[in-house]
């Protein structure tokens, strides 16, 4: 039977590394993430787990040690944030190409520079193309949960793709939730016993991985590698039942807030979801349809059902917690109005970008915006499509 | 076990032939004999920086490796073995049935003195049980030929080229293997192919069944960096020791010992002399540049005979 718990995001994913008993955990100190860890190796020193702790020397260290042990033919995992996932990028595409399926505890926090130790989305947004499995989690609950099924997920015979589970940095990692925590047999039983295939350790059936590999392999292992990626989808659902078989909570690709017959949508990730619902409320309150659709899995993209599920409003604002640079709009902004291409017509789309470094991200910003979707169902004109929200302009 | 060099050259072949090393490149006896030195029983796990002898010996989908194999990046390989490293320690505190097995990292100087120094010495303090194995070349031969860390001081790179007013590398080369023996670490040689390959085999054996972190520099001449004939291998190797720009040592629980120590020491003219890359040394003009160098060597060779004597 489950137990609650008052637990930060940090302590909860630690503990659910701690109930999964992976073969290594190597990581470097990095706020917000440092505290997984540093759970975790109490853990290890109590001899509560039987993990080996690789305290490396750098997060490019950390990644190469979860890919080697992973090719070994062990279960791996680590924590980060902003420089440290930055460090580690060289390895992550190594990691996904390889299919190891590393777990990666991806707690969110600005990048430099300048040097800021809070919450935005630009480190992940950054590996969102790395051939990373990206799943985006709310809460203190969903951290947990989310990283518990990163594991089974990765090792999916049809999928064998590392996982990053990625949660608000000091909102999520550092507040405490009364939240439930499953019994340490029932997440073993879960996620089972990772028995790959081919691995490193096998003396009669030896391997050799990394290859150098020349214009007339390269392009079908990618090719391999983009359709492990496209066919997760069935997998990270197949996941999700089976979780909720076990705890009852129910997961999906997206969720989608008070959407039956919304007009007006933000598309949003992670824990601003939160403070939108509040608004969401409020609205709905005063007669107006609003909706919201939180992803939970940004990588693979689910395209159609995104597309779908927004085919009926008038307008919608996707919220971007990174900015791309580009001149053209957000991550998230690109990729949802690339789904709508095609598929959708009609629903008058618009981007901004909030709480970069850490910048507060109250009700009344996400009222702003309503408003302001508001006005375009109404006039059915943008007057601008790339928008920031809750930024001094002089 | 007394060396016998018959008896090796019986042992399998777990680096085989048909990998792309080039004729008289100084690599591939060094994996060979590295790969004798374990016992036939032992299965091994192999990480290889990215460098020669990876892009050599697999070439997908061939490979040259008998025993696992695997190559992540660069910078990194003595993070990559440290990890399967770890997995095996883990496996073994769970009670699983692992075959007794080795773990070996193998980089060049590049991959080592330079972009995975870092790595290599987070691995060494650390203390996995595993070996890690620079063959040394003095270039990054692979990229063709530009200059390292490790490139002896005037030696001509593709970045270092003699020119008019630069002659060659500015720099002496970097001590790694006196930086390794600040780890504190049970096992640390320096050695090469030479003559029968005993000082070589012996150490590759003890590096790999030593507890703990062992680390092996091993000079690998290249025959394009150096530029040498292809059959004079083994007399780069030779001169290498006999002019001490070579030694060979090992340092045991931080104790050196120096395993050869020639009766007359050469002149560094006669190893210089035979390898185009220093050939801009001998210009008229340029005798400062030998003379520099032998000064270094000397200096270098004072310090270790002065370590081997602390003993």
């Amino acid at each position: 039977m489950a137990r609650r718990e008052k637990l930060s995001g940090n302590e909860a994913v630690s503990i659910a590394m701690k109930q999964i008993n992976p073969d290594v955990v190597a990581a470097y100190p990095i706020t917000p993430s440092t505290e997984v860890p540093q759970y975790f190796s109490t853990y290890a020193a109590n001899g509560e787990v039987d993990t080996e702790f690789v305290p490396v020397e750098s997060e490019h260290s950390a990644m190469s040690a979860c890919i080697g042990a992973q090719a070994a033919g062990g279960r791996a995992m680590t924590a980060t944030s902003a420089q440290g996932l930055a460090l580690m990028w060289e390895m992550l595409y190594i990691a996904s190409a390889y299919r190891l399926p590393v777990t990666l505890a991806a707690v969110n926090r600005a990048l430099s520079g300048p040097i800021n130790i809070h919450n935005d989305h630009s480190d992940t947004m950054g590996a969102r193309d790395s051939g990373w499995i990206q799943i985006y989690s709310e809460d203190c609950q969903e951290a947990y949960d989310n990283f518990i099924q990163a594991v089974k997920i990765g090792e999916h015979p049809d999928v064998m793709l590392p996982v990053m589970d990625c949660y608000d940095g000091f909102i999520t990692s550092h507040k405490v939730e009364n939240i439930e925590i499953m019994e340490d047999e029932e997440v073993k039983a879960f996620v089972g016993k990772y028995n790959p295939p081919y691995h490193l350790m096998n003396k009669e059936k030896p391997m050799s991985m990394g290859p150098l590999s020349l214009p007339f392999y390269y392009f079908e292992q990618k090719r391999q590698q983009a359709e492990a990626m496209k066919t997760s989808i069935k997998a990270i659902l197949e996941v999700a039942a089976e979780f909720e078989k076990v705890t009852g909570r129910k997961y999906g690709l997206f969720e989608e807030y008070r959407m039956d017959d919304a007009e007006v949508a933000i598309v949003i990730l992670n824990s601003t979801a939160g403070t939108a619902k509040d608004v969401v409320d409020m609205l709905r309150d005063n007669g107006i349809k609003a909706g919201l659709i939180k992803i939970r899995v940004y990588r693979p993209f689910p395209v159609e059902q995104i597309a779908q599920a927004l085919s009926k409003c008038k307008a919608v604002a996707v919220l971007d917690k990174a900015d791309s640079l580009n001149g053209a709009g957000g991550p998230v902004f690109t990729d949802v109005t690339s789904a709508m291409f095609g598929r959708v017509d009609g629903v008058k789309v618009i981007n901004y970008i909030y709480g970069l470094g850490g910048r507060d991200v109250t009700t009344d910003n996400i009222k702003e915006v309503y408003d302001n979707l508001q006005e375009i169902a109404k006039t059915g004109k943008v007057k601008e499509v790339y928008n920031y929200l809750g930024v001094r302009e002089v | 076990m007394s060396y016998n060099l018959k008896e090796w050259a019986k042992r399998p072949e777990r680096f085989t032939g048909g990998h792309r090393l080039c004729a008289g490149c100084g690599a591939s006896p060094v994996m060979r004999t590295l790969m004798r030195a374990l016992k036939p029983e032992d299965h091994a796990v192999v990480s290889a920086a990215t460098s020669c002898v990876e892009v050599s010996s697999f070439l997908y989908p061939y490979t040259a490796w008998e025993d696992s194999f695997i190559h992540s990046a660069f910078e990194n390989v003595a993070a990559t073995i440290s990890g399967a490293q770890a997995n095996y320690v883990a496996k073994k505190r769970k009670g699983e049935d692992v075959p007794n097995t080795k773990f070996i990292a193998v980089a060049g100087d590049g991959g080592t003195y330079d972009i995975g120094l870092q790595a290599l010495s987070g691995a060494m303090e650390r203390g996995h049980d595993m070996v890690y194995v620079c063959y040394d070349n003095g270039a990054y031969m692979n990229t063709g030929i530009q200059r390292s860390s490790s490139t002896p001081q005037n030696a001509a790179t593709s970045t270092t080229p003699a020119g008019t007013v630069i002659p060659g590398k500015s720099q002496p080369k970097k001590d790694l293997t006196l930086i390794i023996m600040g780890h504190n670490i049970p096992y640390v040689a320096q050695t090469l192919p030479l003559s029968n390959f005993k000082d070589m085999s012996e150490k590759c054996e003890k590096a790999l069944y030593t507890p703990g972190a062992a680390f092996l520099n091993i000079l690998a001449p290249c025959p394009r960096g150096w530029r040498y004939e292809t059959h004079r291998l083994m007399e780069m190797c030779k001169l290498a020791v006999e002019t001490c720009v070579w030694p060979m040592y090992e340092i045991i629980e931080g104790k050196l010992t120096l395993n050869y120590i020639p009766k007359e020491k050469l002149p560094v003219e006669v190893y210089l002399k035979e390898q185009g890359r220093f050939s801009h040394m001998f210009a008229k003009g340029n005798e400062h540049l030998i003379e520099e160098y032998q000064a270094q060597v000397d200096k270098d060779w004072q310090l270790l005979q002065n370590l081997n004597e602390m003993k």
